[in-house]
């Protein structure tokens, strides 16, 4: 991408994000007589949600980026992730060991299903996409079967239950606030891994050229492996996390899999980046939505969707070809 | 990819199976009502031809234009829900106009809906086509959850039926069965004869090379949103049965799992031939209707879910291409190239 292209991205970026704010803050004028409070909460709630949208769908994007593999069995992983880790949080009776399981359960997942099924139709993305499509069904009725179609409730760590204090607001529930720390310290981790580490260099390198790292002696099986096994823990632990403030139940998945298309349809596919911006435009537009236009605001995320796509086809921060 | 081989220029010595065979299937169509229990007649026929119809735009598209739209469901579902709107309902919101303006206004106002989801997507390629249009079709579901002014929200419409024309009252078995297998059929063969069109042909063959097809002077977008526009016309007037069958019309029958349900219907049966969705749909309606038998009936998604599976993995080109390769087999014994790769 050319530096004029990404300053225009960043614009486009901005200029969205600037128009849901001002809409926002237009409604507090007229409606509620400049109440800041609900503005400023209503920011927070994007924001957070923001966070765990970031998380799940970062890992959708990784693994598109490197495979052209769109899996759209990522909102039944996070699902699967979420009851796993509500079993074992339950019967360990710490949540952390909730989400680790979470992680690593979807994670194993991942790996086995990129090894078994996907390896053998490489390089043939239409029938990928099918596949990950039957196993969503399967698998989302399986759980129906195993879990039922009760609706699950975490209970987070005693220290994170509450509220912390904050300035204007007054207080924010702290678990929410939690979740936009993970979220950060995941993009961080994750930029880190693909910036400062071998394998991250070689996933990249991947995304660039599949057909130049094999020949470079590279294990590309061994990259796709990891990163589908990546791809489908963060989809886990973001399902975990989720599960503590949103509920599991069945249907969840959907709700999962189409956050994680909207964000990276408008953030770009394949890019981390991307996937920030998309999620924080993605989530804002959803609570400033439900927040002041009680009925239409569902259609937000869409009107963004389908705006971004008219002026930049790639996403925000796609690349072209 | 490499182009379909549709045996255009491939010269045939005449033989007069395909006759009678299709002929053959067209006296058993007809017949079918006379030896069947209404439940056969229209659960499993008619139900097959308007599940079929939704399948068949959805063939149009990817088999023809290459482009996997997961919302022709949601196309239906505008026709359907602009029967209720314009035409007679038991929500007081309807507008009860007579049905010869109803008919033309769901069918004009859905091909425009589906001209301009044409339009979105045909920016994007491939897979990010399923993407595109999956969001989009979830959207209207939800839009329409949400929407009381227009769309009555939650609750949708009920008190759906055909209009009395003619003095036939097409809600009984035998007049719905004939009424959908008219249409389906109208249908079935103006697709087999667009593929022989110009205008089908082109859109073949930027299936198949756009660049070069934009190269040689083909307006390329134009011709994928025509595509849409024209599966959009077919979608509608499988969505009109659909209310028509069902009597109610609601989001949870335009979200997400009867999209894909249409998805799995045309991978089924094939992409390659308009034959294609209709088997697909029938294998649908049977094991929908039977999979009780088979397993609990709270666990179809399973079966069918299975059954998609099982064919993508094994027979990328649905039963048909099953069928082809069973024929092929049969006819030079194991002399595959191994040349299986999924067409659209």
């Amino acid at each position: 991408m050319t530096a004029n292209a990404r300053y225009m991205a960043w614009a486009l970026a901005g200029l969205v994000l600037v128009a849901i704010v001002a809409a926002g803050a237009a409604g507090v004028d007229v409606r509620a007589g400049r109440d800041v409070r609900l503005f400023l909460l209503t920011f927070l709630n994007g924001l957070t949600l923001a966070g765990l949208y970031f998380v799940v769908a970062s890992g959708f994007t990784l693994v598109f980026g490197l495979m052209r593999n769109v899996n759209l069995a990522h909102g039944a992983i996070a699902l699967l992730g979420a009851y796993i880790g509500y079993d074992v949080a339950n019967w360990a009776g710490n949540w952390f060991v909730g989400v680790a399981a979470g992680f690593l359960a979807t994670a194993v997942f991942g790996l086995a299903l990129q090894t078994l099924v996907m390896r053998r139709m490489e390089g043939d993305e239409l029938r990928q996409t099918l596949v990950t499509i039957g196993i969503s069904i399967v698998m989302a009725d399986l759980m129906l079967a195993f879990w039922t179609g009760t609706t699950y409730q975490f209970e987070v760590p005693e220290f994170l239950f509450g509220a912390t204090p904050m300035p204007w607001v007054k207080v924010y529930n702290s678990y929410r606030l939690f979740v936009l720390l993970i979220a950060v310290v995941i993009g961080i981790a994750l930029w880190l891994f693909l910036n400062r580490t071998a394998v991250g260099m070689m996933i990249r390198a991947g995304v660039d050229d599949r057909a130049m790292l094999s020949a470079t002696g590279v294990n590309v099986q061994l990259v796709f492996a990891l990163t589908f096994a990546i791809g489908a823990g963060l989809a886990g632990l973001g399902g975990v996390i989720g599960g503590s403030f949103l509920s599991i139940a069945p249907g969840e998945d959907v709700r999962y899999l189409l956050a994680s298309l909207v964000v990276v349809i408008v953030g770009g596919m394949g890019s981390i980046t991307g996937a920030a911006i998309g999620a924080i435009l993605i989530g804002m537009a959803e609570q400033f939505g439900l927040a002041y236009s009680r009925t239409y605001g569902v259609v937000f995320t869409y009107v963004i969707m389908v705006v971004v796509l008219a002026l930049r086809p790639e996403g925000i921060m796609g690349r072209r070809g | 990819m490499v182009a379909v081989s549709d045996k255009l220029d491939e010269k045939k010595a005449w033989s007069p199976w395909p006759l009678t065979r299709n002929g053959g299937i067209l006296l058993l169509l007809i017949l079918y009502p006379f030896i069947a229990s209404p439940f056969w007649i229209v659960q499993v026929g008619a139900q097959t031809f308007f599940l079929g119809l939704v399948a068949l735009s959805l063939m149009l598209l990817a088999g023809l234009g290459g482009m996997v739209s997961l919302a022709q469901l949601t196309i239906a579902g505008v026709a359907g829900y602009m029967w209720a709107i314009f035409g007679e309902s038991t929500a007081p919101i309807s507008l009860h106009l007579p049905w010869y303006l109803v008919l033309p206004i769901a069918l004009a106002i859905a091909v425009i809906f589906a001209t301009l989801i044409g339009a979105i997507s045909v920016r994007t390629e491939g897979i990010y086509t399923i993407m595109i249009t999956l969001a989009i079709g979830v959207g209207f579901a939800n839009f329409a959850n949400q929407n009381y002014a227009i769309l009555n929200g939650f609750n949708g419409f009920a008190g759906l039926s055909p209009p009395p024309i003619f003095g036939v009252d097409w809600r009984e078995p035998m007049p719905f069965y004939y009424l959908a297998l008219g249409i389906a059929g109208l249908a079935y063969f103006g697709v087999v004869y667009f593929r022989r069109s110009t205008f089908g042909l082109s859109l073949q063959a930027i299936r198949d090379n756009p660049r070069r097809m934009e190269t040689l002077g083909f307006h390329v977008a134009l011709h994928r949103i025509l595509a849409y526009a024209l599966a959009g016309f077919i979608a509608a007037l499988g969505g009109i049965f659909i209310v028509w069958f069902n009597g109610r019309i609601s989001p949870g029958s335009i979200g997400l799992g009867p999209m894909i349900d249409i998805l799995v219907i045309a991978v089924l049966g094939g992409l390659r031939h308009p034959i294609g969705p209709f088997i697909g749909a029938l294998v649908f309606v049977l094991l929908d209707n039977f999979a009780i038998d088979l397993i609990d009936r709270e666990r179809f998604n399973t079966v069918i879910g299975a059954a998609f599976l099982l064919v993508v993995l094994v027979s990328p080109d649905g039963l048909l291409g099953l069928w082809d390769r069973l024929k092929r087999a049969l006819a030079k014994g194991r002399d595959e190239s191994g040349n299986d790769g999924f067409q659209p």
